[in-house]
């Protein structure tokens, strides 16, 4: 060797002596024998899983939210084309729902506001150019004391039917059923992405792991002829893919955070309530930051298994 | 069952299982031992001998006889075939995988083609078994530059073993199967790759670790070797079966230690 090498290597000792003494045993097996492309399959895994999991929790928000709100609700439409019988009938319809021991509150939808729902399509000024106003059916907002049941739409039902003979019960959960139904499918499907997504991270780290305990197989007998217990060797390996892990996680949570905020963005402009309904709290944000971490720990957890499984068929 | 009536007592199989040597020094006990590869006929056949504490064996025989194959026996590298061995008191052919670790630390191998780890230095690959036996890294360091000082590679210390000649490497090896002071060092063909002087000095190594108590076992072709170490004892592998027409590993002679 020459001095200019020795030279070379005195300079790295200091960096070298403190790999061996901060993680004894790190270097027996080369790190880039046993990594290779593993960091960016771990970044990529966990900005899909960190994706699928943002997505998951949305929904939920939204879900929860729109239940909360929807749940309790009741909607009663009279539905009178004379606008003299179909005020009467909702007045009185008012009077004999606000009696009822399980509604909690009650609203009766202004026709201004009314007016309002239509004149995307009729504009304004109808009565004016037409001579009569559209007979828009009157609403009432119900709010019940606790989630609309059977029986308790039946008693509403009940309790206008000879005062307001033309108007319709309606539960707001009844017609939101078939969104939240998909709503649900949806979550179900981002829970079991992140599920397989788990199990595809695994699936590559047992790999990687077998593909590197080949590759070092005569280093691993070295150090078991020297009296090195299977633990010993498990953990460089395991040592080795936490690092991978947690560099490959680092970067795949920023993707994955950059991904979700401009979705985020980009829902929130849309001004829908239903989709706004489902932003991310700081809870949300918490399981998100620990996607990596959970990946790591899987990803040490399968290649600690993978060796040991593997040494035990080594003497 | 032996092949061969040893008059040597042979230990209880009941005492403790960990204990060094049994109480007549026996140190290593091979009974009708056969080693076959897979379905290839056996390389080892009905070894049966004694290996006491203490002394000083050389293992003789052509190429091909076997050498390689006992001593991947005796540093557990294999299981026999057939037959029962029993090493540091403790009986191999019963004894759970998870206890091998506790025996091979109590060996030291110098290997044929040294098996020097490529990516680490001559230090690092020195201490080794001392990392791997949990030994503090304070406590490493100055034994690791010692012992290769003694080998005269105190200007190796962080040279790989690509960068090292052949005898240098096998003087590394050396060092790494001496460092951690084993019960028995198991040398391959240790001076195949060094010159004369070096041969000798590392025999004079070997011979002093003896001196101390190891139990020393070097397979070699080198005959001159085996005169250099009156005291030793010679076993010759032929054709896998042990010749031992002296009975000396049979009748050891006494040493005092």
């Amino acid at each position: 060797m020459s001095e200019a090498d020795t030279l070379a290597d005195a300079g790295k000792w200091r960096v070298r002596d403190w790999r061996r003494l901060g993680v004894r045993g790190a270097e027996l097996i080369p790190q880039t024998r046993m990594s290779g492309p593993m960091p960016w399959v771990i970044a990529i895994m966990v900005a899909m899983t960190a994706i699928a999991l943002a997505a998951g929790l949305a929904l939920g928000n939204a879900i929860s939210l729109a239940r909360a709100e929807i749940e309790g609700g009741v909607t009663i439409q009279v539905i009178e084309p004379r606008d003299e019988i179909r005020e009467r009938e909702a007045a009185a319809a008012v009077d004999a729902i606000k009696r009822l021991p399980h509604v909690a509150g009650l609203r009766r939808v202004p026709q201004a506001e009314l007016d309002g729902l239509i004149e995307p399509w009729l504009g304004t000024g109808i009565a004016a150019a037409t001579g009569a106003a559209i007979p828009v059916p009157s609403l009432i907002d119900v709010r019940l004391k606790g989630p609309a049941t059977p029986p308790q739409l039946a008693a509403i039902e009940k309790a206008i039917a000879k005062v307001a003979p033309s108007a319709k019960v309606d539960a707001q959960s009844s017609w939101l059923r078939p969104v939240f139904d998909a709503m649900v499918s949806l979550q179900v499907l981002s829970i079991s992405l992140v599920l397989l997504l788990a199990g595809a991270l695994a699936a590559a780290v047992l790999l990687a792991a077998r593909s590197a305990l080949g590759a070092n197989r005569d280093i691993i007998e070295i150090v078991h002829l020297l009296g090195g217990t299977d633990t010993q060797v498990a953990r460089v390996f395991q040592r080795s893919i936490g690092f991978d892990a947690a560099g490959g996680g680092t970067v795949g949570l920023a993707l994955a955070m950059v991904v979700i905020l401009s979705l985020g963005r980009r829902f929130a402009s849309l001004g829908a309530g239903l989709v706004d309904s489902g932003a991310l709290v700081w809870t949300d944000w918490l399981l998100l930051a620990l996607v990596p971490l959970l990946s790591t720990l899987l990803a040490m957890l399968t290649a600690r298994l993978t060796v040991l499984h593997a040494l035990r068929k080594m003497l | 069952m032996l092949a061969i009536a040893a008059p040597v007592a042979r230990s209880d199989q009941t005492q403790h299982r960990y204990t060094s040597m049994t109480a007549d020094g026996e140190i290593v006990h091979f009974d009708n031992v056969g080693l076959r590869y897979g379905t290839e006929r056996e390389v080892l056949s009905d070894l049966t001998f004694t290996l006491f504490a203490g002394r000083f064996y050389f293992l003789t025989g052509a190429s091909g006889a076997g050498k390689t194959s006992l001593l991947r026996l005796l540093y557990l590298a294999q299981r026999p075939s057939r037959g029962a061995i029993r090493m540091f008191g403790t009986d191999l052919i019963t004894l759970p995988r998870s206890r091998l670790p506790g025996l091979r630390r109590r060996t030291g191998v110098v290997f044929q083609d040294f098996r020097l780890i490529p990516h680490l230095s001559a230090f690092d690959n020195v201490a080794l078994p001392l990392r791997v036996a949990g030994h503090q890294e304070r406590d490493i360091g100055g034994p690791v530059r010692d012992i290769l000082e003694w080998v005269g590679l105190s200007d190796k210390l962080d040279a790989g073993p690509a960068t090292l000649s052949g005898g240098e490497q096998q003087r590394v090896a050396i060092a790494r199967a001496v460092i951690a002071r084993p019960a028995m060092l198991v040398a391959d063909e240790p001076t195949g790759n060094v010159d004369s002087e070096m041969a000798l000095k590392l025999l004079r190594l070997f011979e002093m670790l003896n001196r101390q108590g190891t139990t020393v076992v070097v397979a070699t072709h080198d005959l001159d070797l085996l005169r250099k170490v009156p005291d030793s004892l010679i076993m010759r592998l032929d054709r896998g079966r042990l010749a031992d027409p002296t009975g000396a590993l049979r009748y050891p002679p006494r040493r005092l230690t």
